[in-house]
């Protein structure tokens, strides 16, 4: 029996793939955070006068704040004046297209299976290939461009596009929102930016791919995407991060708004670097995403599937202001060994008839913490609002954790909110079943959590489906025993 | 095909396999029958490689290999197939997908490519027909929510997939309407050739009336202790099981009284 629990165990450790680092030399800010590194960062994006202004109002703002403590992780505390904020990899010269790129980049990409070439990518999605703190390339814009969709990274936002920026951008999370959204607005580098204009049916899949290579360096990206009104996108986002002992920092922020009709689905794919076996190293992720449906009948869809990170602090949400708006929020969360994640979502319901739906499936290993944290709010306008949130937990191994803190604010008697939780373990009985057909106990585990988080998977775009299964199965290997 | 010599086996500190001795050979089917308590899914249990049992003495040569060297998958791999009581539920996973995996790791095992999903399909076409299962069943989730019936015969139809050299199967008759015995019992007689061996572990002599055995053994007491033809079982149900142990009692004082 004790040999079978090893058998699950060993059968959800694997190693890192993604753990490699590009030998790049790299332009990079000194360490610390000061007035003057925010005009060094901003200078060196050549900024206008207006996005420097509202960097330095955010940093003053953040320096009165402070870090939150209410979630069920335990770090380390961060010392702020230890990152460095801003690294670019130096290339050779300015690239005028994709074929310029540095060829180390591109390999770096390569290796992490996503290729720049146009021709040789998978129809139908387009790419932005984030390094450090800025984007090395994006594919297919001039295609999405005769649609009049922009898609490109935020530092060329700003550039071409600075109305709709200065429109949207913090339109959604303020500033000031929380401690870690004020510190991304005071010293974001990248990201992306997408417009999908109104009527719009974006014809591929839109990804950026978020890669951290140098040490010591913070990755703080900054991701807007705007969907006028009956258009429709969906994107996808990934990220990796090569092994440190090191802990580093990934402090984002993603705003999406949705007009009349509009629909936008958000998937995540997250495999920062999770942290050895013993929980040295790894990416603390402290992540602001949230998604307004501003337009009467939009819906805003987030899908996670977190795998990686040594600790992660996340709730995607969406504020429902449109009637019949719908706002739904996916998420596969892995944790091994000592990683912390303590993620959920809100939904803030203010129109009429909005509707929303929570699908949460934990999954914990080793000696892992797996925290669900939501909240359901209906405001006093919002008659007949709908939410029902289903959270599951699946634990592997009887040293890990799974808690469940859902919040319900309700203040219009119309509504109907149903929340339903289970927590189960994958049994040796299972394992014996799948054994005696010839299964190993190792191919077994990746059958029973795929099926367990199988509700989820189904929503990730079909390229990516496959991809993030394989990749629950390695976050897991060497866990059942 | 199968021989077992003397085994012992047991669970914790509790002895339940007593020196068991038996032998299948190709071609042949096999009903092993007892009271509750004999041993009986122990027997199962211990033959598929369940890890809470311990193998205390005793060996069990499977096609020429020793099967309690190997591990569960591997006793899958070289040809042995258990149809569980009690088939476990994994929701989420489609039983088509379990099984197209399950063959495919078999497959594996013995060398041969993998089927694709066109060649897998097709397999699958065949054994259903000659199962008559539908494939709505195939697409729920592994055994969830299935009724005991279906359970069962999702169980056949998995040795049908898989094709084993020796199935063992474990009180497949319990909690099924006779129907349901009926069906299942059609399914287990159609797969019956010269190349392969039925282990059937029964309470009852009923489904005997459906899959006729070739040899009924006892089991009592952790050992083999009566073997016979059909008509033992037939015994069995008319005199009921405390026959056997009488008779076992007579015997064992007969042997203390020769001691002395």
């Amino acid at each position: 029996m004790n040999d079978s629990s090893t058998d699950i165990e060993k059968a959800v450790l694997k190693e890192y793939e993604y753990g490699f680092v590009t030998n790049i030399e790299a332009d990079a800010a000194p360490k610390g955070l000061s007035e003057d590194i925010i005009r060094f960062i901003s200078a060196k994006k050549n900024e206008p006068e207006w996005m420097l202004e509202w960097r330095l109002k955010a940093y003053n703002h953040w320096l009165k704040m402070e870090e939150p403590d209410w979630a069920n992780v335990k770090y380390p505390r961060v010392n702020y004046q230890d990152v460095i904020y801003y690294s670019a990899p130096k290339q050779k010269k300015k690239v005028g297209s994709l074929d310029e790129i540095d060829p180390e980049l591109r390999e770096t990409f390569e290796k992490l299976g996503i290729s720049l070439d146009e021709q040789k990518r998978l129809s139908g999605v387009a790419v932005d290939a984030v390094i450090d703190s800025v984007s090395i390339g994006t594919t297919f814009k001039a295609q999405l461009a005769e649609q009049g969709i922009i898609f490109c990274s935020m530092s060329e936002a700003i550039q071409e596009h600075p109305d709709l920026v200065r429109k949207y951008l913090s339109s959604v999370v303020p500033v000031t929102d929380n401690f870690f959204s004020a510190l991304n607005s005071a010293v974001f580098t990248d990201g992306s930016f997408c417009y999908i204009p109104e009527g719009v049916h974006c014809p591929m899949e839109l990804s950026t791919y978020f890669r951290i290579n140098a040490e010591n360096t913070g990755q703080f990206e900054r991701t807007l995407i705007v969907a006028e009104a009956g258009s429709y996108v969906s994107y996808l986002e990934g990220c990796t991060a090569p092994m440190r002992d090191e802990n580093q920092l990934h402090a984002a922020v993603v705003e999406i708004v949705a007009m009349e009709k509009a629909e936008v689905k958000y998937s995540t794919v997250q495999n920062w670097y999770p942290g050895d076996k013993n929980g040295n190293g790894g990416i603390y992720n402290f992540v602001t995403k949230r998604g307004i449906c501003k337009g009467d009948n939009s819906k805003i869809s987030w899908t996670q599937v977190e795998t990686g990170s040594a600790v992660t602090w996340k709730y995607p949400s969406v504020i429902l202001k449109g009637d019949n708006s719908v706002g739904e929020f996916y998420s596969v969360a892995v944790t091994n060994n000592y990683q912390q994640a303590d993620t959920g979502t809100k939904m803030m319901h203010i129109g009429k008839n909005t509707k929303s739906r929570i699908v949460s499936k934990g999954i914990s290993a080793g000696h892992s913490n797996n925290s669900y944290r939501g909240l359901v709010q209906v405001s006093k306008n919002a008659a007949n609002a709908r939410n029902f949130s289903q959270c599951d937990s699946l634990l592997l191994g009887d040293k890990c954790g799974a808690h469940t803190f859902p919040y319900i604010e309700v203040k219009n008697n119309t509504a109907v909110v149903e929340h339903e939780a289970t927590t189960s373990k994958i049994g040796e009985d299972q394992l014996f079943y799948c054994n005696q057909r010839g299964i190993d106990t190792e191919t077994a585990v990746a059958l029973i959590i795929n099926g367990f988080a199988k509700e989820v998977m189904n929503q990730l775009p079909m390229e990516f489906a496959v991809e993030a299964q394989k990749l629950l199965a390695i976050s897991l290997e060497g866990s059942v025993g | 095909m199968l021989t077992i010599s003397n085994l012992h086996a047991g669970i914790e500190d509790k002895k339940i396999l007593k020196g068991l001795n038996l032998e299948i050979k190709a071609g042949e089917v096999h009903a092993i029958m007892g009271p509750n308590g004999a041993g009986k899914s122990t027997l199962a249990s211990v033959l598929a490689g369940r890890q809470d049992y311990e193998v205390t003495e005793g060996s069990v040569e499977f096609l020429g290999k020793e099967l309690l060297d190997l591990a569960p998958e591997e006793r899958a791999g070289e040809g042995l197939f258990l149809g569980f009581q009690y088939p476990v539920e994994i929701p989420g996973l489609s039983t088509t997908n379990f099984i197209k995996t399950a063959v495919n790791e078999i497959r594996k095992y013995r060398g041969q490519d993998t089927l694709d999903a066109v060649a897998f399909l097709k397999l699958m076409k065949e054994k259903m027909a000659l199962m008559n299962i539908d494939q709505t069943l195939l697409s729920r989730s592994l055994n969830e929510g299935f009724s005991g019936g279906e359970k069962k015969r999702n169980e056949i139809f998995q040795m049908a997939m898989i094709d084993p050299k020796l199935a063992i199967l474990d009180e497949t008759d319990s909690g099924l309407d006779i129907d349901a015995i009926r069906i299942v019992s059609n399914g287990v007689n159609k797969l019956r050739s010269k190349d392969n061996a039925v282990l059937l572990i029964t309470h009852y002599q009923r489904l005997l009336d459906y899959i006729v055995p070739d040899f009924v053994h006892v089991l009592y007491n952790g050992r083999i202790v009566k073997s016979g033809t059909k008509e033992l079982a037939l015994e069995l149900e008319e005199k009921g099981y405390d026959f056997i142990k009488n008779e076992i009692n007579e015997d064992e004082e007969v042997s203390i009284a020769e001691k002395h």
